[in-house]
């Protein structure tokens, strides 16, 4: 089981060290200079190679990666262009509506998601099963931020129920935060819960397969006991595994979002700094988020092997 | 020759029934076909000009003169979502060519030398643990904002993708007898590669190659939206909606008509995928 452990944190550290070489790389291929962006118009070429100076960039490429790995490893991933800030800070400013965001839609999502996928396992083949799965298409058809332009148009401008941006006052309460976040956390559960369905019912297929389902009906157990004592409670693994990983995709997945609900998050910071040309933030953020899916996924993993004794017995 | 279309026909024809035997799929497949149709068509036979400004037809509602309304510059909206289903569509046909390529490369590689395995795969968790549209917008913007730079962006997106399920399925296929009979008679691997594992790897590839025509479509717009896609003045349904949104309270129609040509197409082309993977799935299962 520790071997099997380790093994998968050695995967880990080697996916987010790649991680590191892609992100510095394709910062460093960009086109643009940040520094004159940062400088404007009125500066002059010595300004500009006294600026390139100050922050590191008249090194050559790979001394600017060990020294920009050196200082990742003590946990600084560098000073915004645009913000007077360091990045880890201006991300943690920006990290607390991402995440009840990604958490309120992955609530949604699994409220949807888990009761339709099983009804359409139990009633396979059925108009149901075929309902189930059609909207669950349909829901991995929609542009997100057309669904937000749409509910904001009929939720929020023409009825006026909620709120059409932001996230309110500074000293706003958790309960007005909510409701900021409700739309928004609608849209992306609405359109994350296709995958939940899909794999709620594979895995309810799956257990409903197995023999001891057979033996539970032959005893005569009632069906509902079956569903939800032999059913259900195996199925729960694969799905609390999908869930996770929603969730992590979702940490990083909420920017078209965020942009649509002008949510002052993460996404927003990011894409901020895309349109600002802004690279410290552009790395620290894809860092950050990439770091949190391996984190995540590993995790899921561990969860994995103490819950099912079959995964911790293969690593032997 | 004669003999060849004819056993071909013979070979397709139940394929054929049973693919569209599902009125779903069948319903899927008129539509794309429609669209297509259309897209190619219409600016072929009609010189009427997408981008006609007409200040004093600003804005103004759906009618039969103007099926989906006009935008804030007058123009008719359906024209254009017409015009733009080319670039929607070659933006989908461009990333999932490019992406089913170097994707089976990568994948066939990984999947059939155990040596690069590790290496490859490792990579493409690297490229898979950033969010598509975080990855899409991150490139976007270093590579500069441009119809081409978008297709690119898109397919280094979802090439890794691709080339986890080809590597999953040449793994499966590597061990078959058949390979190894070929191996015993002497045959070289790329040969092995070519007419021995990558004919096994075209049903999943056929799978993927719909889902992320689809997903290109909706990348694309997501793009777009966020200013780091396709320049404003190229007509595709995420252009579209995100010049128009501005006027989204008065004119309602602006966003929600491409939006809807956007759904309907990706809906489609995902039902499709479904009913091919449907199809092909039992085939898979047998060859496992």
């Amino acid at each position: 089981m520790l071997r099997f452990l380790l093994t998968r944190l050695a995967g880990a550290v080697v996916v987010l060290a790649i991680v590191a070489v892609l992100v510095f790389a394709l910062t460093r291929l960009a086109s643009g200079d940040p520094v004159a962006l940062l400088l404007g118009d009125q500066a002059t070429t010595a300004d500009i190679a006294q600026a390139r100076i100050q922050y590191g960039l008249d090194k050559p490429l790979p001394t600017q990666f060990v020294l920009w790995v050196g200082e990742l490893l003590q946990g600084n991933l560098g000073q915004s262009l645009f913000l007077q800030r360091p990045v880890s800070q201006a991300l943690l400013e920006r990290a607390e509506p991402t995440l009840f965001l990604a958490l309120f839609a992955v609530g949604i999502a699994a409220l949807i998601g888990i009761p339709a996928g099983m009804s359409a396992a139990i009633w396979r083949g059925s108009a149901a099963d075929q309902a189930v799965s059609s909207v669950a298409m349909l829901g991995a058809s929609i542009p997100s931020f057309w669904l937000g332009l749409i509910l904001i148009q009929f939720f929020a401008v023409r009825l006026g129920w909620f709120p059409a941006s932001g996230y309110g006052d500074p000293s706003a309460s958790f309960g007005e935060r909510l409701q900021h976040l409700l739309l928004p956390a609608l849209v992306l559960g609405l359109l994350n819960s296709a995958l939940i369905i899909r794999f709620t019912r594979a895995s309810m297929l799956d257990i409903l397969g197995e023999d001891y389902v057979r033996t539970a009906r032959a005893k005569g157990l009632p069906e509902r006991v079956i569903m939800v004592k032999h059913v259900l409670r195996n199925a729960l693994v694969p799905i609390v595994t999908v869930l996770g990983l929603t969730l992590a995709l979702m940490i990083g997945g909420t920017v078209v979002t965020e942009t649509v609900f002008n949510l002052p998050g993460v996404g927003n910071l990011v894409v901020r700094a895309v349109l600002r040309r802004d690279y410290p933030v552009i790395q620290g953020t894809l860092l950050v988020i990439a770091a949190i899916y391996v984190f995540i996924n590993l995790g899921v993993d561990f969860i994995y092997t103490l819950v099912d004794p079959r995964i911790r017995l293969e690593g032997k | 020759m004669r003999a060849a279309i004819v056993s071909l026909w013979n070979s397709a024809m139940p394929v054929a029934r049973r693919l569209f035997g599902r009125k779903i799929v069948l319903a899927a497949a008129l539509v794309l076909l429609l669209v297509t149709g259309v897209a190619v068509l219409y600016p072929l036979l009609s010189d009427a000009d997408p981008g006609a400004i007409e200040i004093g037809q600003r804005l103004h509602a759906p009618s039969l003169e103007h099926w989906a309304g006009t935008d804030e510059l007058g123009r008719d909206v359906m024209l254009r979502i017409v015009h733009g289903a080319r670039y929607s569509l070659l933006i989908g046909v461009v990333t999932a060519a490019g992406a089913v390529l170097f994707g089976t490369l990568m994948g066939m590689l990984a999947g059939f030398f155990r040596r690069l395995d590790a290496p490859l795969m490792r990579v493409v968790d690297a490229m898979m643990s950033f969010p598509d549209i975080l990855l899409g917008i991150a490139l976007v913007s270093i590579l500069g904002v441009s119809l081409w730079n978008v297709m690119l962006a898109l397919v280094i997106v979802y090439t890794p993708r691709v080339a986890r399920v080809v590597r999953a399925t040449t793994l499966v296929l590597r061990e078959l007898l058949f390979v190894d009979a070929a191996r015993a008679l002497g045959v070289r691997t790329p040969k092995i590669l070519c007419k021995h594992i990558l004919p096994n790897l075209m049903s999943p590839i056929l799978v993927q190659v719909t889902f992320i025509f689809a997903y290109a479509i909706l990348a694309e717009a997501g793009l777009s939206f966020l200013g780091v896609g396709v320049p404003p003045d190229i007509p595709t349904w995420g252009t579209m909606i995100a010049g128009s949104l501005d006027y989204a309270d008065r004119a309602f129609w602006t966003i929600f008509c491409p939006g809807l040509a956007i759904v309907l197409t990706a809906l489609s082309l995902q039902m499709l995928g479904d009913g091919v993977r449907d199809l092909l799935d039992p085939k898979l299962r047998k060859a496992a």
